[in-house]
């Protein structure tokens, strides 16, 4: 089965700036890729060539077997986008202009008119449809924005930041909906709140400086981490040296780390020297010792400290490379 | 076809959900009117035609037609919409010429709204009618040669008084070009061509002779490829600049 959308050699230059430098990857239906990355990294420049906004400089982008290129309106009927911000005309109502979307992505009558109240009682906008665009809260146009982007049940949704200045009620509702379609559909969104991806995204990748870093699972890029697999421990005790000691003393331990002390608390981070997790030793030690354990448990790994890790690392050596 | 349809309605229901529609259609009816009557003497004159309320046009255009026009594309581009927009199905000259044709018919709307001067003039008198609707088809001819110059500036920017001044200046080149004051300035050292061409670009040129009855294929050839013009000129401009 040939992919849905397939991004090859994607490049985009901006005077002598380099947006997307080289970017190649494939999605497949039941995908939810989240682009991650700084700001600037180039992942919008990256939506807006898939949605067709944007004339990539070299590079092909294919959605469901046809090139951007060549058949562009083919392309973008297939295509639901909700653009960074999400835009709309604000002098309109949202039952004005979700009609509007739905008569230019080719929708008349009675189907039109099923797909729109389909769409405003998907996204709950119900409350709000006779008034102007520009009187609504952050909340309620970034619905009409994702109402505009699903009122065609497109195959892809490309979602640019979809819930960007959401309060966390909102960011919920929004990752629901993505989650709802998820099975029947490819959906690309970017984000750069890593919580998010482990949220909604089957798929993560890694933008930075125009250049694609990493890809892989959510759990797979987590476990890139120096703290994947690694044991805390939280203690109660006055005198957490021997503790340490007896822990440093364990099989297959490559070190110990006593990262917090707290109201006659210590915390540990024991690191394995192997790929298996010190979890057991450590547990059969406490227990033998009989210490008064709080808290115990194994780290997955965090998703910000590999973000943190691989994109600067990147500049680092692009700063020697520049010297 | 279909598609042209969609935006032309959309955008021309966009101009009466704002005051911007009911201020224009107020403006030009009362000026359009001033002019006729205080400065062409429409009654003095003692003639039943329309020659004073069409001789004014081009400079009511002047300043209008930039002023409905600025808000085209850089409205769009201003507040990201354009993005939402040539992101749907559709092609770049129905975008082009959907806005276009919105502008144009509210023009005509206008145009149209200025009915009463041509019932006076048919109460007072026995005006020639056919010359009368040849003048509105001209005027709104040059009115859509305007509102294309001020369509294709407004692609280049995201500010609106910019589009409004640069389209402003624009027109009044082509409007001046015509007018005896400058062709004289030419005529002292250029050669009898050079004028020629200046004059045959003009706006006054080609619109004298149709408010005045007489519809010269060759007037409005020249007023359509203009149009023609201005809005491939747009269309290009909005591939090119899209990105910023």
């Amino acid at each position: 089965m040939t992919a849905m959308v397939e991004i090859s050699h994607l490049t985009k230059h901006f005077g002598a700036f380099t947006a997307v430098d080289d970017v190649s990857f494939k999605v497949n239906k039941g995908e939810v890729l989240g682009f991650l990355g700084p700001n600037g990294a180039g992942k919008s420049t990256t939506m807006k060539m898939i949605t067709g906004f944007l004339t990539p400089d070299a590079g092909t982008v294919t959605v469901g077997g046809d090139n951007i290129a060549n058949s562009p309106v083919a392309v973008k009927s297939r295509i639901g986008y909700l653009p960074e911000g999400a835009p709309l005309y604000s002098d309109m109502t949202p039952e004005k202009f979700l009609h509007f979307v739905a008569e230019i992505r080719g929708m008349r009558g009675t189907e039109k008119a099923r797909r729109v109240d389909e769409v405003i009682q998907k996204v709950n906008l119900e409350s709000v449809v006779y008034k102007p665009i520009e009187t609504l809260s952050k909340g309620f146009k970034r619905r009409v924005g994702l109402a505009q982007a699903i009122i065609h049940d497109p195959v892809i949704l490309i979602l640019d930041e979809p819930t960007d200045g959401l309060d966390p009620n909102q960011k919920h509702e929004v990752r629901s909906l993505i989650q709802s379609m998820a099975s029947e559909k490819v959906i690309i969104l970017s984000t750069h709140i890593l919580e998010e991806v482990d949220a909604v995204c089957t798929r993560a990748m890694i933008i930075a400086n125009g250049k694609l870093l990493a890809d892989g699972t959510p759990a797979s890029l987590a476990a890139k981490s120096p703290l994947h697999n690694s044991v805390e421990i939280t203690i109660r005790t006055d005198n957490p040296d021997p503790v340490n000691r007896e822990l440093e003393q364990l099989n297959g331990i490559k070190s110990v780390e006593k990262f917090k002390t707290t109201d006659g608390c210590v915390s540990f981070r024991v690191y394995s020297s192997t790929e298996q997790t010190p979890i057991s030793l450590v547990n059969q030690l406490a227990h033998d010792k009989d210490w008064k354990v709080e808290n115990l448990h194994v780290e997955t790994g965090r998703m910000d400290d590999v973000f943190r890790s691989i994109t600067t690392q990147q500049k680092t050596t692009q700063q020697k490379v520049a010297s | 076809m279909a598609n042209i349809w969609v935006i032309f309605k959309r955008e021309l229901a966009g101009y009466f959900t704002t005051p911007i529609a009911y201020i224009f259609i107020i403006i030009f009816i009362f000026l359009s009117g001033i002019f006729a009557f205080y400065i062409g003497n429409f009654f003095d004159r003692g003639q039943a035609d329309l020659t004073p309320f069409f001789s004014f046009h081009p400079w009511l255009y002047l300043f209008l037609i930039p002023a409905l026009a600025m808000r085209l594309w850089a409205e769009e581009r201003k507040g990201g919409t354009i993005e939402l927009l040539l992101t749907m199905p559709i092609t770049m000259p129905q975008a082009v010429l959907g806005k276009f044709l919105a502008a144009w018919a509210f023009t005509a709307i206008a145009l149209a709204l200025t009915f009463p001067i041509w019932i006076s003039v048919n109460y007072l008198g026995e005006p020639d009618n056919g010359i009368i609707l040849a003048g509105y088809l001209g005027s709104l001819l040059m009115a859509g040669a305007f509102l294309a110059i001020g369509s294709c500036v407004s692609a280049l920017t995201r500010n609106q008084v910019i589009a409004f001044v640069v389209s402003a200046v624009i027109c009044l080149m082509f409007v001046l070009s015509g007018f005896p004051l400058v062709l004289d300035f030419f005529s002292i050292w250029a050669p009898e061509f050079i004028v020629t061409a200046i004059s045959s670009f003009s706006f006054l040129t080609h619109f004298e002779a149709m408010s005045k009855g007489v519809i010269d294929l060759r007037d409005i050839i020249y007023f359509v490829s203009l149009i023609s013009f201005w809005l491939f000129a747009n269309a290009v401009l909005i591939e090119y600049k899209k990105a910023d």
